[in-house]
């Protein structure tokens, strides 16, 4: 008799004490099911963080248990590694393609949901292939096209940019995600502007966008998230430069680059970690609605 | 609206249209950056198929991981969801815990992984050890590295658990209560009125799963140079580290990385890109058209 069953009749009764029994028997053998996953899942963050804790010679013992504790390596970490390097190119690739994404996505979203014009629903489509594909597709040529474009002498490989630029042009997932949300908008607003002879530009700036702020805010937190976890084309075309690395690919050369132990890599992951986390924390409902956005009404 | 369109349309040209037909145009020469791409006609497409040991390899890992990891998320997500629906006590806290290691960083969360599973002072091996079992080599062993990869994947189930929470949580109650009058146990209920309700974000989870699948490139590049890296000791193992063990964790976006950007083999890489792009096409058709059958349409 699960919690959700639960019928309510116009008198309510208490059910026999047999019922009542069993309901209460389900409910214990559900939480015990829950705590159990939910140390499973809490688990490998606690053997990271207690690894982080520990000196060296643990780390390489089977001990559980750090003892003492060595916070000092939090501090090592940042000697061992150029982490607040790549802290700042993190930094420039998230900004700069979140803000582009943003930027872009909106206008073509709401063009996509709330403008009529001819060929309209094909445009869409085409969107959601290029939502479908992956990246590997269409990345060699994309290289090839970097490699060889060289305006005034600027050599693209090697740096940032070509993993930033595309940002600016409009991103597949957040068009989709955006598109959704200006559907739910009553058409009855963009209606009052246009009586009140606003342009569609006029409309997108101040009506929509100001309705739409749980949506771009969702947008912006995927872009970031993204951007932050981004590996694939960073390493296409910043591998072999070192100073441009971000995060993600500097954490995964550390053990290799610096012989380094498990404690201080696991200190590094658990850096690494934390930013998102903490986002997390301050950003709950943007994420958990815009995660149900794209799942539910697609 | 032209104007509104105006920056899809650039980048849609020269970020999507231009490089889709380049890609096929260079899958037709050997091209090695250096010297001019060299018309070869279709000797890619053959050596692909019929003579490279390595694509066998990484399609049938790839095919093991889609089939292996896409049903368990689904299930633990849906497990999970369903039991988060049914609590009556610490379901915001439960739903923090479940969720949080999707967000930890791949690079960051499969670091975690490799060191958590190592064979000899890992935490987990330690603590089989201290159970009487003597664990597996876990990302050293060409048959455990796919199975771990696995783990790290469920461990990461929780956005796909969100959007299942929310879907279970959609269903109106009164569907319940009809059942319940008509005699439905809690099973059958799961069964007749949970099921097809939420069928569509099920449809949505198989399809983006089987898309993640076939685009799986960070954990399996973290985890075997790492792992690699341990086993040897050795300086600098990233080259020789795709794959490892034995093979074991090359996935075709990994192979198609091997030879386009370690070897700098554009021709083939591209015919290797052309592959994919049919078959993810293809395979996303096939989901999408057979789900009439199964997903259900009143929910729609």
């Amino acid at each position: 008799m699960s919690a959700v069953g639960v019928a309510a009749p116009l008198v309510r009764r208490k059910p026999p004490a047999r019922v009542r029994r069993k309901r209460m028997l389900v409910a214990i053998a559900n939480h015990s099911v829950l705590i159990a996953a939910a140390i499973a899942f809490l688990a490998p963050f606690a053997f990271i963080t207690l690894t982080a804790l520990m000196t060296n010679n643990q780390a390489l013992s089977s001990n559980l248990w750090p003892h003492p504790f060595a916070w000092h390596n939090f501090i090592d970490v940042f000697t061992k590694a150029p982490l607040w390097r790549w802290t700042l190119n993190t930094m420039e690739y998230s900004f700069a393609a979140t803000l582009g994404v943003v930027l872009s996505s909106v206008p073509v979203a709401y063009a996509l949901a709330r403008i009529r014009w001819r060929g309209r629903t094909v445009a869409f489509m085409v969107v959601l292939v290029a939502l479908m594909l992956p990246p590997q597709v269409t990345v060699v040529p994309l290289y090839v096209m970097w490699a060889k474009f060289h305006p005034f002498g600027f050599n693209f490989i090697g740096t940032l940019w070509p993993v930033i630029i595309p940002n600016w042009f409009g991103d597949a997932f957040s068009i989709f995600l955006l598109r959704q949300f200006f559907l739910t908008i009553p058409e009855e607003y963009m209606d009052a502007a246009r009586v009140d002879g606003c342009g569609e530009l006029r409309i997108l700036t101040t009506v929509v966008a100001r309705l739409a702020k749980p949506a771009i805010a969702a947008v912006a937190l995927f872009s970031f998230l993204y951007t932050f976890n981004d590996f694939f084309l960073p390493l296409l075309y910043t591998g072999e430069s070192a100073h441009h690395w971000v995060l993600s690919i500097g954490l995964s050369e550390f053990r290799s680059l610096h012989q380094v132990q498990w404690n201080l890599t696991m200190a590094a992951t658990l850096l690494v970690m934390a930013p998102v986390i903490v986002l997390f924390f301050l950003a709950q409902r943007a994420f958990v609605e815009g995660v149900t956005l794209t799942g539910v009404k697609g | 609206m032209l104007l509104l369109m105006a920056p899809w349309l650039v980048g849609f040209s020269v970020f999507f249209g231009y490089p889709l037909v380049m890609s096929a145009y260079l899958s037709l020469n050997h091209y090695d950056l250096l010297s001019p791409p060299r018309w070869v006609g279709l000797a890619n497409y053959r050596y692909l198929f019929s003579v490279d040991p390595q694509t066998w390899t990484a399609v049938k890992n790839t095919l093991w991981l889609i089939v292996v990891l896409v049903p368990l998320q689904v299930l633990s997500a849906f497990g999970l969801a369903i039991m988060l629906a049914r609590a009556r006590q610490g379901v915001g806290i439960f739903r923090t815990i479940f969720y949080l290691p999707a967000l930890a960083p791949p690079v960051a969360a499969t670091l975690g992984f490799v060191f958590i599973l190592n064979p000899a002072t890992g935490p987990v091996n330690t603590i089989l050890g201290h159970l009487g079992i003597s664990g597996p080599l876990w990302f050293q062993d060409p048959h455990w590295s796919k199975p771990s990869l696995v783990l790290l994947g469920i461990w990461g189930v929780g956005n796909t658990m969100i959007i299942f929470l929310a879907a279970v949580l959609d269903v109106p109650r009164t569907l319940y209560e009809s059942a319940q009058l008509d005699g439905a146990g809690p099973l059958q209920r799961l069964r007749y009125v949970t099921l097809p309700s939420i069928s569509p974000v099920i449809l949505f989870a198989v399809v983006l799963g089987v898309i993640q699948g076939l685009q799986y490139f960070t954990q399996a590049y973290v985890a075997a140079g790492v792992a690699a890296g341990q086993a040897s000791q050795a300086a600098d193992v990233t080259a020789v580290s795709l794959g490892y063990p034995l093979d074991s964790t090359l996935f075709y976006p990994v192979l198609l990385y091997q030879h386009g950007f370690t070897d700098f083999q554009m021709g083939y890489a591209s015919a290797m890109a052309m592959f994919l792009l049919v078959v993810s096409f293809a395979v996303t058709l096939v989901i999408v058209l057979n789900s009439r059958r199964w997903v259900h349409e009143g929910a729609r």
